[in-house]
């Protein structure tokens, strides 16, 4: 692969870049007590929260662990891992 | 040579540089007043009120709003244009590093003068110098005709496909921005044919959404900069080929990267930047009658920096006076730092030494030269190179 000058990427290139990598804490649903309100899906700054035939899922090739999701879920029902690499 | 330029008139050299701005029609003009830049943006708005330059004119609130304009207007696809000064270098640097980075070409007039604090508005290179690194090519001419030919061809330096940076044309604040001159100019058809519109190679569009200079972490970071490196060392056999093709046009050949003046057969060679070389020519003269062996080398191209040309024009001096506008402060001039950086380790090379002069606009008469040469010739006798620059003219008397 060759540099474009300047950096110029098109756009739906970061589709390629899996910044789950950069995760330290990774986001665990636990599906018996969360109520499928969709807040985690509004909050979340990467947009890999999303309501899979009925669950919540989330898609943690994307997913940076920001933690954004676990704060604001109302009934506690995401916890972060320490994830050590 | 061209027999063209043939309208001659006394200009301010502001009105000069907005006329050769206006003969290259920048789609977009960006501009906020900082003295002694403001008479060229001044003009240039009266040029866009009355009708006779079809621009965008972009009036901002401060100088990173003003190079701002210039990077996307640039990404759009437009020729851009501002000029600044001193604190407004300053304030635009963050923005020239990424535009040199997302290699966007523009033109800047970069109007010397001294930097805060103290407050002083009279010329020197200092605020230039604080873009030394930043990848933005860097220009100086000497004359109001030097700066109206320089910033035509800088249009095309910029928009180099092989270069794409943007350049910064760096001139004398008061010295050449406020002093009237005799100015040849050229014909705009002239102007039309050596600058063709502005065909950026990729440009922001709807129907192609791209970004410019996203994240490049340690994998592919070094090579953005080598790049950057890479088109300012390559970019220099073109940017003495678009100044022959223009003094070719217009006439006039001020010289490629460097202008060399008397240097064959010289001992001790000077080396200038700026309205300052007209002086040191004249002092270079008079040493000459009197049977000095004198020459002088005027830096045309800072960035990148014509170390080849420089070194081939030195070769055979036993010394070489280094006359720089700035300081780092904690070392030393900046020109004479890049120079020892490359003479470092090759056989048979001249002594450099570095004289601090002009700093805030401090005069340079043909005796302060005169001055330079005598305190050479006395280090050279006692042959003891002296690790700290000269400050010529330094009042030690008044020092705190
Ligand atoms: S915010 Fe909590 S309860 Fe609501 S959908 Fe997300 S995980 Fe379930
Ligand atoms: S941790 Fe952050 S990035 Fe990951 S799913 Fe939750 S809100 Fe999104």
């Amino acid at each position: 692969m060759k540099i474009a000058l300047g950096g110029v990427v098109r756009g739906g290139t970061s589709l390629a870049y899996e910044t789950g990598t950069w995760r330290d804490r990774k986001p665990i649903i636990d599906y018996d007590l969360c109520k499928g309100c969709g807040v985690c899906e509004e909050v979340c700054p990467d947009n890999v929260i999303h309501d899979v035939n009925g669950v919540y899922a989330i898609d943690y090739g994307y997913c940076k662990g920001c933690g954004l999701c676990a704060y604001e879920c109302h009934v506690n029902a995401i916890e972060m891992i320490f994830e050590a690499k | 040579m061209g027999d063209n330029g043939k309208t001659e008139r006394v200009l301010e050299g502001s009105e000069a540089v907005a006329l050769a701005i206006k003969a290259c029609r920048p789609g977009v003009i960006s501009t906020y007043p900082i003295s002694p830049q403001t008479h060229i943006v001044e003009a240039l708005a009266r040029m866009v009120v009355n009708g006779e330059l079809e621009s965008e004119y972009v009036r901002v609130e401060s100088e990173f709003s003003a190079a701002s304009v210039l990077a996307g207007a640039s990404a759009a696809g437009s020729r851009s244009y501002t000029a600044s000064t001193s604190q407004g270098l300053l304030l635009m640097t963050e923005v020239i590093y990424a535009s040199a980075g997302m290699r966007l070409p523009f033109v800047i007039t970069g109007v010397n003068r001294a930097v805060s604090a103290p407050i002083s508005i009279q010329p020197d290179h200092q605020d230039a110098m604080s873009l030394r690194d930043s990848g933005i090519i860097q220009i100086y001419v000497e004359s109001s005709q030097e700066a109206y030919d320089t910033h035509i061809a800088a249009f095309k330096i910029a928009e180099d496909p092989r270069i794409a940076l943007p350049v910064m044309v760096c001139m004398d604040g008061w010295i050449l921005t406020h002093s009237y001159e005799r100015v040849r100019l050229v014909e705009q058809e002239e102007v039309d044919r050596f600058l063709p519109p502005f065909k950026p190679i990729h440009f922001l569009d709807v129907n192609d959404p791209k970004s410019w200079g996203p994240i490049a972490d340690e994998d592919l970071y070094m090579e953005f900069r080598y790049a950057i490196h890479d088109a300012m060392q390559m970019g220099k056999k073109r940017i003495k080929e678009i100044f022959s093709e223009w003094a070719d046009i217009s006439g006039r050949d001020h010289g490629g990267l460097i202008e060399a003046y008397r240097t064959k057969d010289a001992e001790i060679v000077l080396i200038a930047m700026g309205s300052v070389a007209g002086t040191a020519k004249d002092a270079v003269d008079h040493l000459r009658t009197g049977g000095k062996k004198v020459g002088l080398i005027k830096i045309r191209c800072y960035r990148p920096f014509p170390y080849e040309d420089i070194l081939k024009a030195i070769q055979d001096a036993k010394v070489v006076a280094v006359m720089e506008a700035s300081f780092s402060m904690g070392s030393e001039g900046a020109i004479g730092l890049d120079l020892k950086a490359k003479l470092y380790g090759r056989s048979k090379t001249p002594v450099v030494i570095d004289m601090i002069a002009g700093l805030g606009g401090r005069v340079i008469t043909r005796g302060t030269i005169y001055k330079i040469v005598e305190q050479v010739e006395k280090a050279c006798e006692s042959g003891a190179v002296p690790f700290e620059p000269y400050w010529m003219d330094l009042k030690p008397e008044v020092l705190p």
